[in-house]
């Protein structure tokens, strides 16, 4: 066998594995000529997806990132059920971009956002078990010169059964990397699912209760020195100057740099030696135009398209306007959502080693190819003298998917200590201050009854922020974002449950200059609890019941209705709470998945006990219903914790909030009981890490009102007085 | 310089007296089991035991460490034996990003020294560490399937 190694070089991987310890052992060579492509221990790879070592171990390639979703076990499990293998003996790796990219994308895309892990991946990886079974069930009866089709595989075992010999995985993986893939391969029929469906524990669980995970803040390289990092405050701002002789005889300080023209970082020998000095860092800011600019004059801007003439229509249906003249009775309210920050538990990180023949990176990132293309752009290196490793996520939520400023800084750091690994962290108040915020919207809803109180008119503005417009404007469709309609959609992954005879839905675009991004949820929400708070809004004013009010809307949609209706029933809905509890629906489909909630809240003054939530999901098929659940109740504690208590306010053109302290999250004492109905209905696929999150807070903002008669629209929570218990 | 009794062993560490002992355990002894998730002791990712009861490391200078117990994560499990908390933590699938896990497994493992049999409210009481990615169900579970083990 003639190998070669893959351009990216055996040496760098060496490097990375035994710096990082586990999770990056991958080294690949491939062919010169016909042969075997190999990982770094000689297994063979029977294809891109599996590997199959001499012991039976299977190893199973992961290309998008493990954040916490369990994504990493839900594909080995779609790669598993295919190969027929015995499940106990997977194992997992991430290949890298670089060998992405050498390998002509072979393992497609790696973005791990907008739920897409599993279900936008799921057929090649699928099909990538399927075509490493076949092959190696091939080699088997090649070796018993027997058809192929006489024998069956079954937990890593294949069996010839007119004679009922047996072989495993491992003893003839050799032979079946040497066969050509099949060009086509039928796929299981759902039913036939064995690994798919069951809640597998996960892979990755024992590293990360012994503290042995390593994170990305965690790494550490030989020779590496440690950076922290100061980014102009105000978004726009510069760098004016700073004075490096200040701080330069402070303990381990070794470098004082600029980083591009808004940033100033101390590398130092250590972090808490960084930190230390760069507080104490003398630095003048140039702060730009955005200098005076607070969250009331962003809410003046917001507020001006609440009724502009001009906005970018998504739905239009009938005469809004004329059914809403002519109706008996007109409802209309406006509702605002604030500025996020997603606040993950390990501060954004990434570590860089630069030479003039090679830039390496190290990583947490939700998208490895994103990462390896920031490296590129500030190395300025070509792609084949690039590398990115991925590690471990302390949280992702969407800020390390479409983002890579920390990987662009740890790049332009490095290349100023060119040969040094250079590994830098984010405080938590740079964090706090330099996030890509949940976009700023405001909602003016305006609805007609007729006479019998049926819905006959709805007009549905927002007016806010565009993520696209900011992150991807290439995107945008004639200058329309349509994410900012998500939940509101005619049709597709995030389509309204309601059928409305006269229907306008359009959105005023009223940009900032605070950077917005991806945050769990996007855009589901703020229009969830717009569309949702104001259901119930129309039902109170037709006198109707909350869920009697929705269903005669729903009619045309029963995927929606089914969880809705399934909630409903579980909860009680109709029947008395007990004494002091109140309840509150609603209900969405995002990301494919259908989701709804029923909330129990009771309220004592201005103290609100979320005491229960039944969730119910229909995402089509349920790969790990056991981490369907934990995506269901965490995600409630995100989204709960956004309405309840934060928000980032903008004073002097930056960020106020710097810590947990301003910026707070939910407690174990504030978790409410979650009850999850999982109830997939099969023949698509839609995503779990999200959708969920957009339904508790209406939910429990429907409760809260029925509770109280109090109609909350602005959000947080605490602005009001209201605390969580 | 300071001498630190850290999980049974003496270590050397050489430090300002006022580092934080979150940083003396990551950066000169190489245990990074504990994070740094806020540096001000609200989030409670930096949690270990000084002799037996919880602290948030990240705000605890090390003069304060020294001639105490240490005890990190890395310090729990005895003899290659999962604390019963920790073992409760795997059983249930408690982690997801696992980065504050680390330390609610400590502030947990406390708790339990100091009432084996919490109730709801002793938890609510006791445990306050930061998870983002929203455990807190399983956490709950994982503690009372802990105080029956």
């Amino acid at each position: 066998m003639i190998t070669r190694d893959l351009k990216i070089g055996r040496r760098s991987f060496v490097i990375g594995s035994a710096a990082a310890g586990a999770g990056l052992a991958l080294g690949l060579k491939i062919p010169f000529g016909a042969g075997v492509v190999r990982a770094q221990d000689g297994s063979p790879e029977i294809n891109a997806w599996i590997v199959v070592r001499p012991d039976d171990t299977v190893v199973i390639r992961i290309a998008r990132s493990e954040m916490g979703q369990g994504t990493l076990t839900g594909l080995a499990q779609m790669a598993a059920e295919e190969l027929e293998c015995d499940w106990s003996k997977v194992t997992t790796e991430y290949p890298t971009p670089g060998q992405s990219v050498a390998r002509k994308r072979v393992w497609g895309n790696f973005s791990t956002g907008g739920s897409r892990g599993i279900r936008e991946s799921n057929e090649y990886v699928r099909k990538g078990g399927a075509s490493a079974r076949v092959m190696l069930v091939q080699a088997a009866a090649d070796g018993w010169k027997v058809p192929a089709s006489e024998c069956s595989a079954a937990n890593s075992v294949i069996t010839h059964k007119p004679t009922g010999r047996t072989t495993t995985y491992g003893k003839v993986a050799e032979a079946a990397a040497k066969l050509t893939p099949p060009a086509d391969v039928p796929l299981k029929d759902p039913k036939e699912w064995k690994i798919i469906g069951k809640s597998v524990k996960r892979l990755d669980t024992i590293d990360k209760v012994t503290g042995a995970q390593v994170y990305g803040a965690d790494l550490k390289l030989p020779g590496m020195l440690n950076a922290t990092i100061k980014e102009c405050p105000v978004f726009g701002g510069k760098v004016k100057s700073f004075e490096a002789d200040k701080i330069k005889s402070m303990p381990g300080v070794r470098h004082v740099v600029k980083v591009g023209e808004t940033a100033v970082a101390v590398v130092a020998d250590t972090w808490w030696q960084a930190k230390t000095a760069l507080d104490a860092l003398p630095i003048a800011w140039d702060e730009g135009p955005n200098a005076k600019v607070t969250s009331a004059s962003i809410a003046e801007t917001l507020k001006s398209g609440l009724d502009a003439d001009q906005a970018f229509v998504r739905t239009q249906v009938g005469d809004v306007k004329a059914a809403i003249a002519g109706a008996a009775k007109k409802v209309e309210a406006v509702y605002a959502y604030p500025f996020l920050n997603h606040a993950p538990m390990e501060p954004m990180n990434a570590t860089a080693k630069y030479t003039a023949d090679k830039c390496e990176v190290w990583v947490p990132t939700q998208n490895g190819e994103a990462a390896f293309a920031a490296t590129l752009a500030a190395s300025g290196l070509p792609a084949e003298k690039c590398e990115v490793y991925k590690i471990n996520l302390g949280g992702g939520f969407g800020r390390r998917g479409a983002f890579h400023d920390y990987v662009t800084q740890a790049v332009l750091i490095a290349k100023q200590v060119p040969g040094t690994p250079v590994k830098l962290l984010w405080t938590r108040e740079e964090d706090m201050v330099q996030g890509r915020y949940h976009p700023v919207m405001q909602a003016k809803l305006t609805g007609g009854l007729d006479a019998s109180g049926n819905l006959v008119g709805l007009h549905l503005r927002l007016s806010g922020q565009s993520i696209l417009a900011a992150v991807f404007p290439q995107n945008l469709q004639d200058g329309r974002d349509n994410a900012t309609f998500q939940g509101l959609d005619p049709s597709g992954d995030f389509t309204l449950g309601y059928t409305v005879p006269n229907l306008l839905i359009d959105h005023a675009m009223r940009n900032t200059h605070v950077p917005p991004g991806f945050w769990r949820g996007v855009n589901i929400n703020q229009n969830a609890i717009f569309l949702e708070c104001f259901m119930d809004e129309l039902a109170k004013a037709a006198g109707q019941d909350a869920l009697e009010f929705r269903r005669k809307l729903m009619t045309k949609h029963p995927k929606h209705l089914a969880v809705l209706n399934a909630v409903a029933d579980r909860a009680g809905w109709g029947k008395p709470a007990p004494q002091g509890v109140h309840r509150g629906l609603a209900h969405m489909m995002a990301f494919g998945s259908y989701v709804a909630a029923c909330a129990e809240v009771s309220v004592t003054g201005d103290k609100v006990k979320v005491r229960r939530i039944v969730c119910a999901t229909d995402p089509g098929h349920a790969v790990n219903p056991a981490q369907i659940e934990r995506q269901i109740a965490g995600s409630f504690v995100y989204g709960l914790s956004a309405v309840f208590m934060e928000e980032c306010t903008v004073k002097d053109g930056r960020i106020e909030q710097t810590n947990f302290n301003s910026f707070d999250s939910m407690r174990i004492a504030q978790m409410p009981k979650v009850e999850s109905i999982i109830m997939p209905s099969g023949g698509f696929w839609g995503g779990v890490g999200e959708p969920t999150i957009c339904v508790a807070a209406p939910a429990v903002l429907n409760a809260y009102f029925n509770a109280t008669g109090k109609r909350i629209r602005t959000f947080p929570l605490k602005n009001h007085g209201i605390q969580m218990v | 310089m300071a001498r630190l009794t850290i999980n049974g062993k003496s270590s050397e560490v050489n430090v300002d007296p006022n580092t934080p002992l979150l940083w003396a355990l990551r950066e000169q002894v190489g245990l990074t089991g504990t994070k740094y998730g806020c540096g001000v002791a609200l989030c409670g990712a930096c949690t270990v035991h000084l002799d037996g009861r919880a602290v948030r490391s990240c705000v605890t200078p090390v003069s304060t460490a020294v001639g105490k117990q240490i005890t990190t994560i890395e310090g729990l499990a005895a003899n290659g034996v999962l604390h019963k908390v920790q073992k409760a933590w795997v059983d249930n699938e408690v982690p997801q990003c696992g980065y504050c896990q680390a330390g609610m497994i400590m502030a947990v493992a406390a708790l339990l020294k100091d009432k084996p049999k919490p109730t709801d409210a002793d938890i609510d009481g006791s445990i306050t560490n930061i998870c983002r990615c929203g455990t807190f169900q399983q956490v709950r579970e994982a503690i009372h399937a802990a105080a029956k083990a």
